[in-house]
């Protein structure tokens, strides 16, 4: 369970976050949706202590995360950045490698390295373990950055824009593992979607931010309806059916 | 990889063996003696320098900034003349070396924790701004430490003077074996970090998530850089591009993002650097040319080089 109490956030006197307060229950997939600028990276932030809480409380798994010792959330909680860039040279397998850190601090054991070969398999990035990373394409860096999360192995995720430069195949790919990891193992997954048709067929609750405020939440069904959607984006949104499947319609 | 290091063994032994030996005359016991302690200070120079450096960049996540290039050792030396102005103002000039060298190590501590503490521990420091905070820095500690080397009285200045100019031939030799034994702890805490500097290289937000505790490790970092900066700038002066020379011919020759890799690498090329160097001038070029001057020549062109490839990372 994530329990995020009466956060507020300002950065330079502009109010960022205000009085959010939601909990996000143990186990399952949470989308985060709204428009540009809502404030859903600056709350990934703030929930994974990347951010300094100003006001408020938040708490994974019971730990305080202002309070707990930093490598001691790190075996529960993993985060993927926006912009996830590296400062240093390395190759997709010493980047993927660092996930497993906060479980060996520095001595990897057999575990670690079938954790890490386990991580490249399962993100198409085999053929590219010793590539270095600032040479590989746009969604090929954004699938060793989610690899390199996922290999942390946390019973807590979150994913900010994870699907960001995937081809289709890739991110259906990776929301269907990341439904596999809920259903399976009882992870629980929150993960920042732009495209709302993913939201629609793989999340289980759904967090709707807009202006730094929490503008509507509940199971996915119930967020997503025309009326909702069109005054989360302020943009008119269209509902459609195809087979089983509810269609979001927003780009025509 | 062991290979590597291996060869990098050997060349130091290599040149540490023609230093002691090359051209010596007369009374060996003597020769080696007075060599084998220069050749201390040049390994204990070398190591600090190179850590201080890999340390430094990796700290400031990218391979442009040196402790040198932002300025430390000019702050060394500010703090240095500052204290002769003081102390001698006391009637202290003459305190012993250890002690007095005591004194200006403490100031650069609280000077450089304060100071690069606050630059390096924003969550996305701002490379450009750092270079300039840093050139800007160095000019102004290097002009306010040499506008108090004019108003100071003669016999202060002559203690101040032989430590604002690098200088390889003559290391004072009443600060060495302090000097070892802080490098060597220095270098200690250095290689008891090694893992969570790897982490660290990654970039704050990466090193958060991962379990290291950000801040502790970047202050205890910079200790470990202000000591080292500390020993050598105290034994040979300022080497601004000399750091960055070897740091980038370390990653260079060993090609490996870890510190349990880069830091003796780094120290070992700094090592065959120095003395080799020094061996060429004393044996080869007889002083006509000074090592300091040579390295600064080179490590400038690369450092150069290194401004006008990069992309500013
Ligand atoms: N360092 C900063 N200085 C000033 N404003 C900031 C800073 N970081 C974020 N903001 C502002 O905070 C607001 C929320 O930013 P945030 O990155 O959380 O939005 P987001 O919902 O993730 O948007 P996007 O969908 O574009 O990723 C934005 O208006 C942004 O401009
Ligand atoms: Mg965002």
């Amino acid at each position: 369970m994530i329990e995020i109490r009466q956060v507020s956030h300002r950065i330079g006197g502009t109010p960022i976050l205000s009085d959010i307060d939601v909990t996000i229950p143990k186990g399952g997939i949470t989308a985060l949706i709204g428009p540009n600028g809502a404030g859903k990276s600056t709350l990934l932030g703030l929930v994974a202590r990347l951010e300094r809480l100003q006001a408020g409380r938040i708490a994974v798994d019971g730990l305080d995360v202002a309070r707990t010792p930093t490598d001691r959330l790190a075996r529960t909680l993993a985060i993927l950045r926006q912009d996830g860039t590296v400062a240093a040279r390395l190759t997709v397998r010493d980047l993927v490698g660092f996930g497993r850190y906060p479980h060996h601090k520095g001595w990897p054991g057999p575990a670690d390295r079938d954790a890490v070969e386990e991580a490249l398999e399962a993100f198409d990035l085999a053929p590219l373990g010793t590539r270095f990373v600032d040479t590989l394409s746009g969604g090929q860096r954004q699938r060793a950055m989610v690899a390199m999360t996922y290999a942390q192995g946390t019973d807590y995720i979150l994913l900010d824009e994870p699907l960001n430069n995937l081809d289709l195949a890739h991110a259906r790919a990776l929301m269907q593992r990341l439904r596999g990891m809920a259903d399976r193992h009882g992870r629980t997954i929150v993960v920042v979607l732009h495209e709302v048709n993913y939201a629609a067929h793989y999340a289980d609750r759904i967090i709707g931010l807009r202006d730094g405020r929490i503008a509507a939440q509940g199971p996915a069904p119930e967020v997503l309806t025309e009326p909702t959607l069109s005054s989360l984006f302020g943009s008119p949104v269209r509902l459609g059916r195809v087979g089983e499947h509810t269609v979001v319609l927003h780009h025509a | 990889m062991r290979a590597r290091f291996l060869w990098l063994g050997l060349g130091l032994l290599l040149a540490s063996a023609l230093f002691l030996t090359l051209g010596a005359r007369g009374d060996w016991g003597f020769v080696l003696m007075l060599r084998g302690t220069r050749l201390l200070a040049l390994l204990v120079v070398g190591a600090a320098m190179a850590v201080a450096t890999v340390l430094f960049q990796t700290l400031s996540g990218n391979r442009i900034l040196t402790p040198s290039v932002m300025g430390f050792d000019a702050l060394f030396v500010l703090l240095q003349t500052m204290l002769a102005v003081t102390l001698g103002g006391f009637g202290l000039a003459s305190l012993p070396a250890q002690i007095r060298f005591g004194l200006e190590l403490a100031l650069l501590l609280a000077a450089a924790l304060a100071l690069f503490g606050t630059l390096l521990g924003q969550s996305r420091p701002d490379l450009h701004r750092m270079i300039l905070t840093g050139l800007i820095f160095g000019v102004l500690f290097r002009s306010l430490a040499g506008f108090l080397q004019r108003l100071i009285d003669p016999n202060d200045f002559a203690i101040v003077q032989s430590a604002a100019f690098a200088r390889f031939n003559a290391i004072p030799a009443d600060l060495l074996a302090l000097s070892t034994v802080l490098t060597l702890a220095a270098l200690g805490a250095a290689w008891s970090l090694r893992h969570r500097l790897d982490v660290m290289a990654l970039g704050r937000d990466h090193a958060v998530s991962l379990g290291v505790d950000h801040r502790r490790t970047l202050l205890l970092a910079l200790v470990v850089v202000a000591v080292l900066v500390s020993v050598s700038t105290a034994l040979v002066g300022p080497v601004t591009f000399f750091g960055l020379l070897v740091a980038a011919l370390a990653q260079l020759v060993l090609r490996d993002h870890r510190h349990a890799v880069l830091l003796p690498g780094a120290a070992l090329v700094a090592g065959i650097v120095l003395v080799a160097g020094q061996t060429l001038v004393e044996r080869v070029f007889h002083l006509s040319i000074t090592l300091a001057v040579a390295v600064e020549f080179a490590g400038g062109l690369l450092f150069l080089a290194l401004v006008l490839r990069s992309p500013a990372r």
